[in-house]
């Protein structure tokens, strides 16, 4: 097992013929946040579901620090909220009661997180009519009562508005902030900027670059980069490089 | 031969009167039935379930054969039962032919395959939107399971009250296994049949009402649990 960070080797995934993933090597920081950039069909939530393990991988494999190991440490957050069919507060507290605590435990530590979430006032509510940025503000919240070491974000602000993605991100920060290892996806450069430490840029099932936020954003390591960067078409470099 | 008219006042006052024989009948066919729906639905949820989200060779196969079922001729159905249950068949000795208790067996073989395959797609759909979720939240096969059944509880709902209403309006089985006999077997659809070949139409016409409403009944049921549904799913 890894002991410096979350490490991933010789890892391949094909659906029928096509090669969706297709990474030699990747190391990733054990405590500072990465975000994984890329255009639609790069791979990154594939990437993030294997890590995850809700995806299989034909080859390789994903090693975690000893701590992070243990799947009940992590937590997963989807681009589409993914609610039961109870009451807002019933949802964190369903989670936490799976995973062993007592009703009353997770009763009080579900009302924790919703003030956090400033959803308290909605506790009560199905939570299927909550609003989209609550329902995925309610998404967080749930995964972050589970205390994981570490936190697989889907594209969780992909459908927000401005001020709901605003609420979200405040709650990744925290997260962040608790130490929390996140691993988030995003198409957004900006997001990924205000929220990352480490920059993993994917193309085409391939890991394009990773660096720093600082050099991501001023000293851009090829064009790839560059290109995404500026918003241009992608396609003709994985050509060329080829 | 009565006329109509007549016919439809009598059965009104059967019914309104509480006449003892009607109600017996209608009291039989809901024992009958009730008792059918529960023991298919200990039948049929779990193995819907089984079918929806377990993974084991045969599976498909097992699936087809049960959606095939869901057509079981109700007279086959009532035959297979007679040649079981009879004096000379493998379960004879329970002395069980022309008792409520076979036409319990034969109902319940009938709508078992009902509520299993509607269970089945129910519960799959529900697995489908949760399996993620559920595998990230690291639940074992027991809490998914228990957690899909109570997320899946009104289109369970649904698919019971489906199977009651098959239950309720079915005559071949029960008259082949039951023998439609006074006091003892005799139950709404069969009562029907024979005081019509009789020529008593206010009995029948009775029944008949009572049957068409229990049938309103069951479908109001329905599209209330289908509004309490989307209350909660609000989607």
């Amino acid at each position: 097992m890894s002991e410096l960070g979350v490490g991933i080797c010789d890892l391949t995934l094909s659906f029928g013929d096509q090669l969706r993933l297709d990474i030699p090597s990747l190391n990733l920081d054990p405590t500072r946040s990465t975000m994984i950039l890329g255009p639609n069909g790069a791979g990154k939530s594939l990437l993030l579901r294997v890590m995850h393990g809700l995806s299989q991988p034909d080859t390789g494999t994903v090693n975690f620090p000893d701590h992070y190991q243990d799947p009940a440490r992590q937590a997963m957050v989807f681009q589409r909220p993914v609610l039961l069919r109870r009451t807002a507060l019933a949802n964190i507290s369903f989670a936490l009661k799976v995973r062993g605590r007592s009703s009353q435990d997770a009763w009080r530590r579900a009302m924790t997180w919703m003030m956090r979430a400033e959803l308290d006032h909605l506790a009560n509510v199905p939570a299927r009519r909550l609003s989209g940025g609550e329902q995925q503000r309610l998404c967080m919240a749930r995964a972050l009562a589970l205390e994981p070491k570490i936190l697989f974000l889907d594209e969780p602000c992909a459908s927000l508005d401005p001020n709901a993605t605003v609420a979200v991100e405040a709650l990744v920060q925290d997260a962040i902030d608790l130490g929390v290892k996140v691993i988030m996806v995003t198409h957004d450069p900006a997001q990924a900027q205000r929220l990352g430490s480490e920059i993993v840029l994917m193309h085409q099932g391939r890991i394009a670059t990773k660096q720093s936020k600082l050099d991501f954003f001023t000293t851009p390591q090829n064009d790839l980069v560059g290109s995404f960067l500026a918003g241009k078409p992608l396609l003709s470099h994985i050509k060329e490089s080829r | 031969m009565q006329n109509f008219a007549e016919s439809f006042w009598s059965s009104l006052t059967l019914i309104v009167t509480g006449d003892s024989e009607l109600w017996s009948i209608v009291i039989l066919s809901l024992q009958v039935s009730l008792t059918a729906v529960v023991l298919a639905a200990v039948i049929g949820v779990p193995t819907g379930a089984l079918l929806a989200v377990g993974k084991f060779r045969g599976r498909q196969a097992i699936t087809i054969f049960v959606n095939s079922l869901m057509g079981l001729p109700p007279v086959v159905v009532g035959l297979c039962v007679y040649l079981i249950l009879s004096s000379s068949g493998p379960l004879g000795v329970l002395d069980l032919l022309y008792t409520p208790t076979a036409m319990i067996i034969a109902q319940t073989i009938l709508i078992a395959p009902i509520i299993a395959a509607l269970s089945r797609e129910t519960i799959l759909a529900v697995h489908e939107e949760y399996q993620d979720q559920f595998t990230s939240l690291c639940l074992s096969n027991w809490q998914r399971l228990k957690a899909l059944l109570w997320e899946a509880r009104f289109s369970l709902l649904t698919a019971l009250l489906a199977g009651f209403g098959r239950a309720i309006a079915e005559v071949g089985a029960v008259m082949i296994v039951g023998g439609n006999i006074n006091h003892l077997t005799r139950v709404m659809t069969t009562s029907i049949a024979l005081e019509t070949s009789k020529g008593n139409l206010s009995l029948a016409l009775a029944l008949g009402t009572i049957l068409v409403l229990i049938a309103i009944l069951v479908n109001a049921a329905v599209a209330m649990v289908g509004m309490r549904r989307h209350e909660a799913m609000h989607v």
